[in-house]
């Protein structure tokens, strides 16, 4: 598959990588230079094999409160938020986010989950009786991250309310959709809209000079910020509090009988025997997915790791023991690399 | 497109070698600098070191994966680039030229007729491509 901008991406000179059966843009030219671009100005990103699910109310609402960690009850119109959901077994289905819209709610699901998740969302429609919910597979998302972000949509789009956006919330605009969220650690947007819209947003950024930006950057900017990747941080057999997301839980109505919920209270009060740290090697090396991570309180395995680019040094996530902490090694080609369990983010915007 | 001067031998696993009397020097072909993407460590061999011909010598990481290099021909290394430590990106912006890996003083005057010719590698990237 490809996304409607796949021919400009082409143009722009996109090495491309298959990603979940879609062909996306792994780096237009130089990967770090892209990840320089978002951290110290803009870069855009198209992420439109992501998945967007609308949901109509209160049938909709009814069926959130039960798949999703949160509760959109108490989410306000204009509102977004970061949240999960799970199975019966507290395993994570997907992470996502949620936004409440005046007449429903929108759902912006991973890639690799979206047919894994539209299963899931209508096997528990049907228990439920909820109807409304509707796949906009008619829909791009561009994200566009950096220090200039904001300055630079708020211009392009004439939207000077823009500034004033507060982080996870968003505003309908013409046919654009903006929400003021990323997967950076850095100021942005998240804009969803029509390909046509999208062609005309990504053109408007190239000729503002505005950086694109392929799926290599995202994950070593994702990875400075200390934000996971599904399928590899995370997934159907690990817990939120095995993944540092366990804050994402919404335990306040007693009532709600969210999926997951009874184990994930079992877990909550009796603790987890495993943890997700992020490491950082104190000599050269890159930790990458699968590595040995050996700790004094026992073996632990890297989930994702890269070079940052910021730092100059390699890092990772890492799931180990939970007693683990301080120094560890890092097993990298038979040879054991020193690295240090460190508190995320890995780097910090600048304010 | 990559670019495959005529003047060296490439190795299938993509390294070059240039022969100058007998020393050689190696480095990776743009084919692959292009494949790895940023080079962010080169990790030399010692100095002195023996090598065989088609044995690890070298290991650049690079964003997307760590890759072993080969040595393309027997011999002992007698120098190795230290530019690459503080700026692997030379390797990505001149591969045949001051992004050079090594350079091994040649125990044998033959190369293998296993290198490549610049036409011949130029076709065998470009079927790795399909």
């Amino acid at each position: 598959m490809r996304t409607p901008l796949s021919t400009l991406h082409t143009e722009a000179g996109a090495r491309f990588i298959d990603f979940a059966g879609w062909e996306m843009p792994v780096h237009y030219g130089s990967q770090l230079e892209e990840h320089h671009a978002v951290r110290n100005q803009v870069g855009c990103f198209d992420v439109s094999h992501m998945a967007v699910v609308d949901f109509d109310r209160p049938s909709g609402e009814r069926l959130l409160r039960r798949l999703l960690v949160c509760d959109v009850a108490r989410l306000g119109t204009g509102h977004a938020v970061y949240t999960l959901m799970l199975n019966e077994r507290g395993g994570i289905v997907d992470d996502l986010i949620a936004y409440r819209r005046k007449n429903g709610y929108r759902l912006v699901i991973n890639a690799g989950t979206t047919q894994k998740d539209l299963d899931w969302i209508a096997r528990h429609a049907g228990e439920l009786g909820a109807t409304g919910v509707l796949h906009r597979s008619d829909l791009c998302i561009i994200a566009v991250q950096g220090p200039e972000a904001i300055e630079m949509i708020a211009t392009l789009l004439d939207l000077r309310d823009l500034r004033q956006l507060e982080s996870f919330k968003f505003v309908e605009h013409d046919s654009y959709f903006i929400s003021r969220t990323g997967y950076t650690g850095e100021d942005g947007v998240e804009i969803i809209c029509p390909s046509e819209s999208a062609r005309t947003l990504w053109t408007g950024l190239n000729s503002n000079g505005v950086q694109p930006v392929g799926l290599g950057a995202r994950d070593s900017l994702r990875l400075e910020a200390g934000l996971n990747l599904y399928g590899h941080d995370m997934n159907d057999d690990t817990n939120p509090f095995e993944c540092r997301v366990a804050w994402t839980l919404d335990f306040e109505d007693v009532n709600r009988d969210f999926i997951g919920r009874p184990i994930i209270e079992r877990v909550r009060d009796e603790g987890t025997t495993a943890k997700l740290v992020g490491l950082k090697l104190t000599e050269r090396g890159i930790p990458r997915e699968g590595f040995t991570v050996r700790t004094s309180a026992g073996t632990g395995v890297v989930t994702s790791g890269t070079f940052s680019p910021t730092l100059k040094q390699g890092i990772a996530l890492a799931r180990v023991p939970a007693a683990a902490s301080g120094s560890c090694h890092v097993e990298i080609r038979q040879q054991a690399i020193p690295a240090k369990i460190t508190r995320l983010p890995f780097i910090r915007k600048k304010t | 497109m990559p670019d495959f001067p005529s003047d060296l031998r490439y190795a299938r696993t993509h390294e070059w070698v240039r022969v100058e009397g007998t020393r050689a020097t190696v480095g990776i072909s743009d084919y692959a600098q292009t494949q790895l993407g940023d080079v962010v460590y080169v990790e030399m061999p010692e100095i002195g070191t023996n090598v065989e011909f088609e044995a690890e010598v070298a290991v650049v990481e690079s964003v997307k994966a760590a890759s072993d290099i080969y040595a393309p021909v027997t011999g002992q290394i007698v120098d190795t680039n230290d530019e690459l430590d503080n700026a692997p990106e030379i390797v990505n912006a001149d591969p045949y030229g001051d992004g050079w890996f090594l350079i091994i003083e040649m125990t044998g005057d033959e190369l293998s007729n296993d290198l490549l010719t610049a036409d011949a590698y130029e076709v065998f990237c470009q079927e790795e491509d399909e």
